[in-house]
């Protein structure tokens, strides 16, 4: 098709990505999963949500589906980072780089690889909620942090500790208290707060959310 | 003559991959047009045939064909916005004419102040010239714009101060709003500074009177239009002082030296003579059809303004809970060609400075989508396009997780 080749040309996208764009596998929704992720965030027009259904004897992704809000790289990568995963024992999956996703798919341009690094800490971000929820990890500040790492910052497209809006954790028992950077009530705070409580989803936290400029 | 042969403007249609044709809507006239036909002919005619270029008071009969051809596009561009002939100097588009007409004035009207006003929302490159000279010793102000895209008039006021040159457009590139120009001029032309208006989306589209509107420069350009790519004109009013920023021959009245495309000049004029009032007209009922159509798709909004204040063939609508990038690729699959303010479709991931400009959120700008009319532009192509959109937008949706959300809340 001439006019789409065009298109995906411009994107310097394979026939794989293309492929796994048109007809994604493992997307929708599951009622029964055992944990979701979802990383990334609609400010910068790349977000992801993961379900996941495991065997608790072999710690075995039994099955994986995706959401996507986001381009046609966000899809694809999804799309083959489910087809990769799925079946595997979290020891497996994990030595599944986001490199390894790429290549699979005949590369990715260089400004859409970002897209494979989202996909691979989604996968990242469900294994510890999974861990947590099994008693595995504890609910402690290194935890939280590599939750948050999966929210990004809107503005730079980095996530909310690197880009120093973070600025400060107390935890006590299950609930945690966040001190964010962020003129209260603004666009900024609003993504934040429903992008933080996203994250948390599933697990048996309460959050709160102070937002200070 | 030229030799025109019967169907070769047919447009290739691409094949599928059983081989069945595949019907294309090109959308995206805003971004360039199909060059007409008998603009074609003509170009051909001053390429193949009469391919002198102007020369001195004494040239051979080449020469003068090509002289006499200049002057007379000349007129045309000059009658299409109420100018008298000696005011146009063609370009080689509407960046250069712009470039032309504000490092021509920076450099020039040294009594003048240091500070430039643009609005927030102009053609990037206006932008970015007025950014190069912000490290030249100059000052830039960037109005803000309304919801639908508008300057007011009076924010101009307070910001005179200094003032060199403002350069405000008449029809913006992506949501179609037409500025009050005439009221803006007025400001302009009674505290003295000087007037730049892009028009290139406007041109031979809206009505222009560089007259009522107290336009000093004005940008034009060809390519959409129908015509040839590569050309274009800056209206200059008779006394204003510009600077040139090309050294060269004296032509174009010193600010555009070298060999004229006269071919391209030749085909600016034609295709501007071409792009009639009717044709406007039926593209306003066309865009106004599509943007009924297109809003009737749950949770869309339309960017820009309704109406006569709206670029007779510009359509762009946000569809949230999706991205824009994904909405295009799949467009394309169906032979739709549109364009789009996504992040992700702009090569530097910066969503539409247009849409964040009119307090639009970033999910708005992530998916605007625009769609572009031309006058060949028919019912049936619109037809199509609204239902693809439709469809893919649902696609979309089906697998977003926005869309779950907020499905499931209502």
């Amino acid at each position: 098709m001439a006019m789409s080749e065009t298109l995906a040309k411009k994107f310097g996208y394979s026939e794989k990505v293309m492929d796994h764009f048109k007809n994604p596998r493992n997307v929708g929704v599951m009622e029964d999963a055992d944990v979701t992720s979802k990383v990334g965030s609609v400010a910068c027009g790349d977000l992801i949500k993961l379900y996941l259904k495991f065997d608790p004897d072999r710690d075995q992704i039994k099955d994986i589906k995706f959401e996507s809000y986001g381009c046609a790289a966000n899809i694809a990568t999804s799309s083959m980072m489910t087809e990769m995963v799925k079946g595997k024992t979290i020891e497996e999956a994990r030595k599944v780089t986001f490199k390894d996703i790429s290549e699979t798919l005949g590369g990715l341009p260089r400004i859409k690889l970002h897209c494979a690094v989202l996909s691979r800490q989604g996968l990242e971000t469900a294994f510890l909620k999974y861990e947590a929820k099994r008693g595995r990890v504890k609910m402690d500040e290194p935890f939280v942090n590599k939750i948050l790492r999966g929210v990004l910052d809107p503005v730079q497209g980095v996530d909310i500790i690197s880009a120093k809006i973070l600025q400060g954790t107390k935890i006590e028992g299950n609930k945690i208290t966040l001190d964010l950077k962020a003129k209260p009530d603004s666009e900024l705070a609003e993504s934040l707060t429903e992008d933080i409580h996203d994250a948390f989803e599933g697990l048996d936290v309460d959050l709160d959310l102070r937002f200070k400029e | 003559m030229p030799c025109v042969q019967p169907g070769r403007f047919s447009l290739s249609q691409p094949v599928d991959s059983e081989g069945n044709k595949q019907r294309v809507v090109y959308l995206d006239n805003a971004e360039t047009t199909r060059l007409d036909p008998a603009v074609l002919d003509l170009v051909e005619e001053f390429m193949i045939d009469k391919y002198g270029v102007p020369a001195g008071e004494f040239g051979y009969k080449l020469e003068e064909e090509a002289g006499e051809a200049i002057e007379q596009a000349r007129e045309t561009i000059a009658r299409k916005i109420n100018a008298s002939p000696e005011e146009v100097i063609f370009t080689s588009g509407g960046t250069e004419s712009s470039n032309i007409a504000i490092l021509g004035a920076a450099r020039s009207n040294y009594y003048k102040g240091k500070r430039l006003i643009t609005s927030k929302i102009e053609h990037t490159s206006i932008l970015r010239i007025v950014d190069k000279l912000t490290t030249q010793g100059f000052e830039k102000t960037q109005l803000d714009v309304d919801r639908q895209g508008f300057v007011d008039p009076s924010s101009l006021k307070a910001n005179l101060e200094n003032a060199r040159l403002m350069s405000v457009q008449h029809a913006n590139q992506e949501i179609g709003t037409l500025q009050d120009v005439a009221a803006i001029g007025e400001i302009a032309r009674n505290s003295g500074v000087l007037f730049h208006c892009d028009a290139v989306q406007s041109f031979a589209k809206e009505r222009i009177d560089v007259q009522t509107m107290k336009v000093d420069l004005l940008s034009m350009s060809s390519h959409l239009i129908h015509g040839p790519k590569g050309v274009g004109a800056l209206y200059v009013r008779d006394g204003v002082k510009l600077e040139p920023i090309l050294e060269g021959d004296g032509r174009e009245k010193g600010l555009r030296p070298g060999t004229p495309n006269v071919a391209g000049i030749v085909g600016f004029a034609k295709a501007a003579e071409l792009l009639t009032d009717e044709d406007a007209l039926r593209m306003r009922r066309l865009r106004d059809e599509l943007i009924g159509s297109l809003l009737a798709v749950p949770d869309s909004r339309l960017n820009g303004p309704k109406g006569d204040r709206r670029l007779c063939n510009n359509v762009n609508v946000s569809f949230r809970f999706v991205e824009g990038e994904a909405i295009l690729m799949h467009l394309d699959l169906k032979g739709l060609v549109v364009n789009s303010g996504s992040a992700c479709y702009s090569q530097k991931l910066e969503p539409s400075h247009v849409i964040r400009a009119i307090g639009g959120t970033l999910e708005e700008s992530h998916s605007s989508t625009r769609l572009s009319l031309s006058k060949w532009t028919t019912k049936e192509d619109l037809v199509y396009a609204t239902e693809t959109v439709k469809q893919v937008v649902e696609t979309l949706r089906a697998h977003s997780p926005l869309a779950r959300r907020a499905y499931q809340r209502k």
